[in-house]
């Protein structure tokens, strides 16, 4: 699978990572354009099914990434997603979803060289591991596939 | 006549309580959840080893809850989520009565909460011995056997919903999948959308899991689904120290946070 | 058609498996890893069970899937394109070894997707559908076929009906021209009835239906509702698992600009169900919900679709996580 482009799909924290990856542009640094930013406004708003959706929907690879602990905008929306991606990476672990496949990250507003390196060896590791086809097959299967009429 | 029925009349007559909800044996000698309202009829109540519904979901039906002041017979799981309940603010210590049965069938006697506490404090909090076999079976297979297992386990789900509405934990008058703006879950069932609803249902109950397997015991089709919320329940306790269901006042785990929390794979 | 009446052999019944299944999608029991009995397409022949009570799931998916597609379409700027479902892509499937009762409940479900509109999908599956029936020789303390108008043998709804001889060979009632046409393709494997004798499940009657149905009329109001829902949940489980059951939503799905309008099932049980956009709900708690199941099979159907709609199988009460037994619920407004 040799001209595989994986879809990485990014959820940033407006404060840091994002301004982080603006930083990256400004400064002229180049890096795998594989990556689909998604600005929220902090890390402890990024529901945990917005990752499923994406994986469901054709994403190969996901990047989580907010300021680092102690820097919160909101002093401690990034401590709130620290316990939830603690229990969700469990979760994924036992239910045998590739934690391989997700990057959880602190890059801060003025860490823009971090980011690509973030974004690259995310992007590197996924297309080493290939699309995602496991679970994006079970979106059309149910029991009674054999007989409908598709 | 057995203890239980014996301090549900008592608790009946003196209009302690408006209401008892215990166990009954139903027609074809299966145990069912009973509800009390009448002291000649607490002979009925039974308690034995078939005795394992969660009856604490009940505390927060609105039709029971309308009856009155609820007595309720209390195994350890049912102890954990009516503090659960407490702590969530969900069922108001003052409108209930826990009729607490020990481990050995015995009638506790639960004269307020602080007693449960302690009572709980001493109990075995860990989850049940034949699940921890189970999930160590399953923490020890690859992640792709995992994932297969799963697949195969999801692909059954027929979305009755029977894990939500057997929990007592899940009392949420609006569920994230009535929701459909967006749409989290999708209404049909198919391997992926049963998969993200047991994922989902699964982190709304991390940390709160108190470890009954009512989920798993309720399925019509047999999906260990228990076995998710518990595998949390132990990783809840890894990590963070924390068992549900111990005090009135427990913090939870997904809404409180402390700086020094431990991880490894945040680069 | 004349019901013929032929024997079969148990080698021959294996024989004939092996001769539907290789052109056809034959529909047969299974036992599951965990003991519960469900349907599969082409099982092995030696997979196939014979002696199950019943399945956890009926077999209504065969007419009436959990999912079905009903349209794809296509957004454009203006307006949308429609891909309608080609049915004549439905396949021929043979239902391999159902109940009577499962059998039986096909007319149920046609009085109500045939009712004034004919609906194509439903229509489109039952007539692609053989049904091979198996009578039963066993029955367990939820059965109680008998107690709205059915016996452990009934012919209704199968094209072909298997009863077991003490002997472990078949008696098998050819009903329909279907049936017949699977015969006349298997000559051989058919040979004349003489006087075997079928061993058939006994099933105690528990109730009479059409007192139930005359008690039903006045008893909207009545406590008994409240009473004896009290433990209902409010899971869609019986409804999901009941031949019967057939309402359904109907929802869009889309990616981007390509979707699909599909149909899956739903459950009266369910608060959602009848919630409306206002906020109000009309059957607001569980009591009214358990009215309304009980209702609309014994109350509703016999009265606007001559059909009575509930064919005993029991298995919602088998299936109910707090054992609402929905035969003793019968028994008791029959008493009211």
């Amino acid at each position: 699978m040799s001209d595989f482009e994986p879809k990485v799909v990014a959820f940033v924290c407006n404060w840091c990572t994002y301004a982080g990856a603006d930083l990256t542009g400004t400064s002229r640094i180049k890096y795998a354009t594989n990556v689909k930013i998604i600005r929220f406004p902090c890390t402890g708003r990024i529901d945990f099914m917005l990752l499923l959706k994406s994986f469901a929907n054709g994403a190969d690879g996901i990047i989580i990434s907010g300021c680092h602990p102690n820097d919160c905008h909101y002093t401690s929306g990034n401590f709130h997603a620290k316990r939830r991606w603690i229990m969700f990476k469990e979760l994924m672990d036992f239910m045998g979803i590739d934690m391989k496949r997700i990057t959880y990250s602190w890059v801060s507003a003025a860490e823009g060289a971090r980011w690509a390196e973030v974004v690259n060896t995310t992007v590197a590791r996924v297309r080493e591991l290939g699309p995602y086809v496991s679970y994006q097959k079970m979106v059309n299967t149910h029991i009674e596939e054999e007989v409908t009429n598709e | 006549m057995s203890n239980i029925a014996a301090k549900a009349k008592e608790l009946l007559e003196s209009k302690a309580v408006q209401v008892v909800i215990g166990y009954e044996a139903g027609p074809t000698g299966v145990v069912r959840p009973a509800f009390i309202t009448d002291a000649a009829k607490a002979d009925s109540l039974i308690y034995n080893e078939n005795c394992v519904q969660n009856l604490a979901m009940y505390l927060t039906k609105h039709e029971v809850k309308h009856i009155g002041k609820m007595g309720i017979v209390a195994t350890l799981p049912v102890m954990r989520s009516i503090m659960m309940l407490i702590s969530e603010q969900q069922v108001v210590p003052e409108n209930i009565v826990v009729l607490g049965i020990a481990e050995d069938g015995k009638l506790l006697d639960i004269a307020d909460m602080n007693v449960m506490h302690s009572h709980i404090e001493k109990s075995n909090l860990g989850n049940p011995t034949k699940d921890q076999e189970k999930l160590a079976e399953l923490n020890k297979l690859s992640i792709e056997e995992r994932f297969k297992f799963w697949e195969q386990e999801m692909s059954k789900c027929i979305k009755c919903y029977a894990c939500r509405q057997s929990c007592p934990m899940c009392y949420c008058i609006r569920c994230s999948t009535d929701c459909n703006q967006p749409q989290w879950i999708p209404v049909q069932s198919n391997t992926q959308g049963n998969m993200d609803w047991h994922i989902l249902r699964a982190m709304h109950l991390a940390g709160r899991c108190i470890s009954c397997g009512e989920c798993g015991r309720a399925c019509p089709v047999n999906i260990p689904c228990h076995l998710l919320t518990m595998q949390l329940s132990d990783q809840a306790y890894n990590y963070f120290k924390v068992h549900a269901g111990t005090s009135v006042d427990m913090k939870s785990v997904m809404s409180t946070f402390e700086p020094n929390d431990k991880e490894s794979f945040i680069i | 058609m004349e019901t013929i009446k032929k024997l079969i052999r148990k080698q021959s019944l294996e024989k004939l498996y092996a001769t539907l299944s290789a052109s056809r999608k034959v529909y047969a029991p299974v036992v599951a890893a965990d003991k519960r009995v469900e349907y599969k397409y082409n099982p092995a022949y030696a997979e196939v069970t014979f002696e199950h009570i019943q399945s956890t799931l009926s077999v209504k998916n065969v007419v009436f899937p959990k999912v079905e597609n009903l349209m794809y379409y296509t957004n454009n700027k203006v307006d949308s394109t429609i891909t309608d479902i080609d049915l004549t892509k439905i396949p021929e499937v043979v239902l391999w070894g159902s109940h009577p009762c499962d059998n039986s409940a096909y007319d149920v479900l046609k009085s109500i997707f045939c009712w004034d509109i004919k609906d194509e999908f439903f229509a489109k599956r039952l007539e692609k559908l053989v049904v091979i029936g198996l009578a039963c020789h066993q029955s367990d303390a939820y059965c109680f076929c008998t107690s709205v108008g059915l016996t452990p043998n009934s012919t209704k709804g199968s094209d072909i009906l298997l009863s077991k001889t003490k002997s472990g060979d078949y008696i098998a009632e050819i009903l329909t021209e279907k049936g017949n046409a699977i015969v006349t393709a298997s000559p051989d494997l058919f040979e004349n009835a003489n006087n075997e004798e079928a061993v058939i499940a006994e099933v105690k009657q528990t109730f009479n239906h059409e007192q139930v149905t005359e008690k039903l009329k006045t008893a909207f109001e009545h406590p008994f509702w409240v009473a004896n829902s009290l433990r209902c949940i409010g899971c869609g489980a019986c409804a999901y698992v009941c031949p019967t059951c057939a309402c359904f939503d109907i929802q869009d799905e889309a990616k981007g600009k390509e979707g699909r309008r599909y149909r899956s099932w739903d459950s009266c049980g369910f608060g959602l169900f009848t919630l409306h956009t206002s906020g109000h709900n009309p059957r607001e708690v569980q009591s009214q919900r358990w009215r309304q199941r009980i209702m609309h099979k014994f109350s509703y159907m016999p009265d606007r679709n001559e059909s009575l709609g509930c064919v005993g199988c029991g298995r919602c009460s088998r299936g109910c996580p707090v054992d609402m037994n929905i035969s003793e619920q019968l028994q008791g407004l029959q008493n009211i």
